[in-house]
């Protein structure tokens, strides 16, 4: 080995605590990505292989009523492979022991099982040939609902009573996710999938010899568009509600969503805790070359060169990253397996596909281990462009003067250990910035690792408390005139009602889509509002549509630009409709427009598709008993219910995610915080033994360091609030789907904790330089001259 | 020593001036010399005369404000880092007042920092062995007295065969007894070796084992003399 490396192994040595929080920082960094992208990237194979295995459609098109015969037709079409039919409609159902009403879609299973769209049983077995009162539930309303094979449920499928009893408990991948039509969310416990044999459904929902839905793959090099297209043409006769690909999908789109989600996480949270790192390592590294400037200009002296020179503290940094590198990357991988387990099993996928990364396990590690370099290279290139001979001497003394400070107040009250701090402070600001800037950014990531926590308390006040005000939503199972829906008010507890109508359109701005319902309320309903991101409640223009924002996004649209609104049902005519307002909220997108101007453009009457109901809550039993018996209800939404458990399925998604985020932040913001206090300490070392040698005592010593540390920290709970606020915006911007954006808020208490957690570590790291102060061997300072 | 010889080094109407903070420091103010192979050179003045500022421009570590240096071929004026990297590495030899080792390398390791980069070197060993340290080979600085620190620094800048051996202040931080040991070190290599000397002191006494002796005072020379016999340190006193 060779003497410069012996040195470099030896210096390692010397600072093993100092390396140790460095190499803790960049691992915890480098965990973070590598954990993250694993896990996204391990969710997007399995979702993907889950529908391979289990044939997920790639096209869909629902209509009123098509005959069998006309499956020819389509099965003909160029590009399609496989093509399946089948009769769905929806139904009421009666959960044994249990008075909240329940709904589900019932989908018929082919006598020789499913072609497309395969139900994965999980518990009992798939339905018997010839067995006619059978049925395969949905996993997530079975397990809501405490359902088990051989339990019998009571169905009301179009008008008529039917009673099932279950076979078997089932997933498939196009209900991933069972999201009620025109609800942005899932609600396990009130809505679910049930699979019946065809031949018994298709006689409850008077769909004999004939079916309502159709889904199909693609043959290779198929053009999705063009077989879209001829669908519909055959099928619009039928009252065809328009096929659609995988992307309007609804359990599709929210799945990969959610993963495209995670995905950005992915990116965000490592990019910033990476960059916080970099920029961390880099400063203490480039302190910690100024501090072996004598040595490096001895070395030079001696005839070493720049590069050699260079290489050698480069060496240095390498080592100390590329453990925290290495180590990282084991952690990492550990905790993108475990975190891709937990999400397999939260999304109910049957397989789960982790494969190591090595490239992401190289880019985190490079991407680590680079900034350390960067950051240490400008210390070691400053320090190499001195001639030697400056090197070695000890630096010029700093010009100090007055700090602006003193001359505002009487100096004499400040000690002169105060007054050395102050003064250093208005000499060299940037040094004290950028310790100030280290913990500000610990701030900042542990901020930023619990605001989606805040974020959703606020979007679900706005929600619930603002905007969607309702106790309950009923839906027709066919549109009904106003009178129908406003007859409702003289059932029991109900104090107000407002109808809405809801059409199933595809907006089009150009080239850009987007499938979503209009929906038509009244102006002065009080019931549901649109609340903008202020509160400010946006008024229902009797003219023109108001847009969600991201839908605006999504279609490239501002207020004052016009758009296409294709309608799905009825006569399906195209609307023509102005941009009146859009509207930042935060559940999912809407278009909404005023009922009147709805009718006007569809050309009917008053009709509407639903209601939304004020109850008290005491009469509640009796108007489901109510509600129940209505053979056009076709589903009531209880809307505490529903939001508490997309809350709840919300918290949980991001929950398991950011916990271990916060974990890793904390690790982070303990290496920032040593490390900002260790070179304080180590930049004063050589003036605190002189103060010692003058006759300090130790705690007059310490005290200089501790008023040092002390205002890096009072500097940095402001620029860490700063910090946290870009960090926030940042990540929220990013995460932001069309089914729910989080808002830009931090939470007082989530900023004190974060800003606690940094002041109380660097209180605690300042006792612990008590022990460095005793430990200070004051000849052996102060015999080295720099 | 005759002047018939080419100089090794030759320099004219070098100046310095540094900044030191918000002071502007003029080190050198026009130095003329020329330095021959072989001899034993005392640079003598008080401190701030500007020798070390000399010594540090004749060594390739600093490079003159203004005004024409080189050794042999070798022009010490220029900015050029590698250049002077080059002539360092192959040519000379320093040692410094402070000794500037290594405080994570035991003495051998320390010596061999310079052996390795070098083209012809003494083996480690055999450079502390003729300073005397043969059995002092794995000591770290801390362990070891001043005047062993620095006899490792010689060692150090002898072990690459350099063909100038630049001395600051060598013994400045050396009890007397110590200090005449370190100069017999360093006598012994320019007797022995021929390797040209320039040794840096405010202490007039040492100067008597020099072949010729330069004053400054005040960043200029303002004596010169030749020694008509040298003094062996041994024989010198302070």
């Amino acid at each position: 080995m060779r003497a410069l490396e012996r040195k470099l192994l030896r210096d390692l040595r010397g600072l093993a605590v100092q390396a140790a929080a460095i190499a803790v920082l960049v691992a915890c960094a480098v965990a973070m990505f590598v954990g993250s992208v694993a896990t996204w990237r391990a969710l997007a194979r399995s979702q993907a292989r889950y529908y391979e295995t289990h044939r997920f459609a790639q096209v869909f098109a629902e209509a009123r009523r098509v005959p069998e015969p006309v499956r020819q037709r389509l099965a003909a079409i160029p590009g399609v492979a496989t093509l399946e039919t089948r009769a769905t409609g929806a139904a009421t159902v009666r959960v044994p022991g249990s008075d909240e009403p329940a709904s589900a879609r019932v989908l018929s299973l082919p006598p020789d099982g499913a072609h497309l769209n395969v139900p994965y049983v999980r518990a009992g077995r798939t339905l018997a040939p010839g067995a006619a009162d059978e049925a395969l539930v949905s996993e997530g309303f079975a397990g809501a609902n405490r359902l088990a094979p051989g339990d019998v449920l009571d169905l009301v499928v179009n008008g008529r009573r039917q009673r099932v009893r279950i076979a078997g408990i089932a997933i498939s991948p196009e209900v991933v996710y069972a999201i009620r039509p025109g609800d942005v969310f899932p609600d396990d416990r009130h809505y679910g999938i049930l699979w019946l044999p065809r031949e018994a459904l298709a006689a409850a929902l008077d769909l004999e010899g004939a079916f309502d839905e159709v889904s199909l793959t693609l043959a290779p090099g198929a053009r999705e568009e063009a077989v879209v297209a001829a669908v519909d043409r055959v099928l619009t006769p039928y009252g065809g509600l328009g096929a659609y690909g995988r992307d309007e999908q609804v359990s599709h789109r929210f799945l990969t969503d959610e993963i495209s989600q995670l995905k950005t996480m992915a990116a965000v949270l490592p990019a910033i805790f990476l960059g916080v790192a970099a920029f961390l390592v880099s400063l203490v590294m480039s302190r910690l070359v100024a501090t072996q400037r004598q040595q490096l200009g001895m070395l030079k002296a001696v005839g070493y060169s720049s590069a050699e020179i260079g290489l050698h503290y480069v060496e240095l940094v390498v080592l100390v990253a590329g453990a925290g590198a290495c180590l990282g990357a084991i952690g990492g991988a550990a905790m993108g397996q475990g975190l891709a387990r937990t999400y397999a099993d939260f999304y109910k996928l049957p397989v789960l596909v982790f494969e190591g990364d090595a490239a992401v396990v190289a880019i985190g590690a490079a991407l680590a281990v680079g900034g350390a370099v960067a950051g240490a290279l400008g210390a070691v290139l400053r320090a190499v462009r001195l001639p030697p001979a400056e090197a070695m001497r000890p630096a010029a003394p700093p010009s100090y003067r007055r700090a602006a400070i003193e001359r505002l107040g009487p100096v004499r009250l400040v000690s002169p250990g105060a007054r050395m701090v102050l003064r250093d402070l208005s000499r060299r600001p940037v040094r004290a910035l950028l310790s100030a800037l280290g913990l500000a950014l610990a701030i900042g990531i542990l901020v930023v690792a619990r605001f989606a926590g805040d974020a959703m308390d606020l979007m679900f006040t706005r929600v619930m408390g603002e905007a969607q005000r309702q106790d309950a939503t009923v839906t027709f199972t066919h549109t009904l005139t106003d009178a129908a829906a406003t007859e409702l008010r003289a059932l029991p507890g109900v104090r107000r009602v407002e109808p809405f109508r809801a059409v199933p359109a595809t907006l089009r701005s150009g080239h850009l889509r987007h499938r979503t319902p209009l929906l038509g309320v009244d102006v002065d309903a009080a019931l549901t509002r649109l609340v903008d991101a202020d509160g400010a409640v946006v008024p229902v223009p009797p003219g023109g549509v108001v847009l969600s924002k991201k839908l605006a996004e999504l279609l490239a649209l501002r207020p004052g630009d016009a758009l296409d609104a294709e309608v799905l049902e009825g006569r399906r005519p195209v609307l023509r409709l102005r941009v009146a307002a859009t509207v930042e909220d935060y559940l999912g997108v809407q278009a909404t427009v005023a009922r009147p101007y709805l009718a006007a453009a569809l050309g009917e009457g008053a009709l509407a598709s639903g209601a939304h109901l004020a109850l008290d809550p005491r009469a509640l039993p009796a108007l489901q008993a109510e509600l129940r018996a209505r053979p056009n209800v076709a589903s009531v939404t209880l809307r505490a219910a529903t939001v508490a458990a997309f809350r709840a399925l919300i918290a949980e998604f991001l929950g398991i995610y950011l916990g271990v985020v916060a974990g890793l932040a904390l690790a982070i913001a303990a290496g920032v915080v040593y490390s900002s206090a260790r070179v304080t300490y180590s930049e004063r070392e050589r003036e605190l033994a002189t103060l010692r040698v003058i006759g300090f005592t130790r705690g007059e010593a310490w005290r200089i360091v501790a008023g040092e540390i002390a205002l890096h920290v009072a500097a940095a709970v402001p620029a860490g609030w700063l910090v946290a606020l870009a960090f926030v915006v940042y990540t929220a911007g990013a995460a932001s789907t069309d089914l729910y954006r989080l808002p830009t808020t931090i939470a007082r208490p989530t900023f004190a904790t974060a800003a606690l957690v940094v002041a109380g570590g660097s209180a605690l790291v300042t006792l612990v330089a008590r022990r460095w102060i005793r430990r200070l061997d004051l000849v052996e300072v102060l015999k080295s001259r720099e | 020593m005759s002047d018939a010889r080419p100089p090794v080094f030759r320099a004219r109407g070098i100046e310095k001036v540094y900044r030191m903070g918000e002071v502007e420091v003029r080190a050198l103010r026009g130095v003329d010399v020329d330095l021959y192979e072989g001899e034993l050179v005392v640079l003598l003045g008080p401190s701030g005369s500007g020798k070390s500022t000399l010594l540090n421009i004749l060594g390739g570590l600093d490079a003159p404000s203004a005004g024409t240096v080189s050794w042999r071929d070798h022009d010490l004026a220029t900015r050029d880092d590698r250049l002077l990297t080059r002539y360092r590495r192959d040519h000379v030899g320093f040692v410094f007042q402070f000794y500037n080792l290594v405080p994570s390398l035991t003495a051998r390791e320390n010596v061999a920092l310079a052996a390795e980069i070098s083209e012809h070197p003494l083996r480690p060993e055999e450079a502390l062995e003729r300073v005397g340290l043969g059995d002092r080979l794995d000591h770290f600085p801390a362990q070891l007295s001043g005047g062993e620190q620095q006899r490792v620094a010689i060692a150090r800048a002898v072990v690459k065969r350099p063909d100038v051996l630049l001395c600051d202040e060598p013994t400045g931080a050396l009890d007397a007894a110590t200090g005449r040991l370190v100069l017999e070190v360093l006598d012994r290599v320019n007797r022995e070796v021929g390797t040209t000397t320039v040794l840096i002191t405010h202490n007039a006494s040492i100067a008597d084992m020099a072949d010729r002796v330069i004053a400054l005072s005040d960043g200029r020379i303002v004596r010169e003399r030749v020694n008509a016999t040298k003094k062996r340190p041994a024989e010198l006193s302070w």
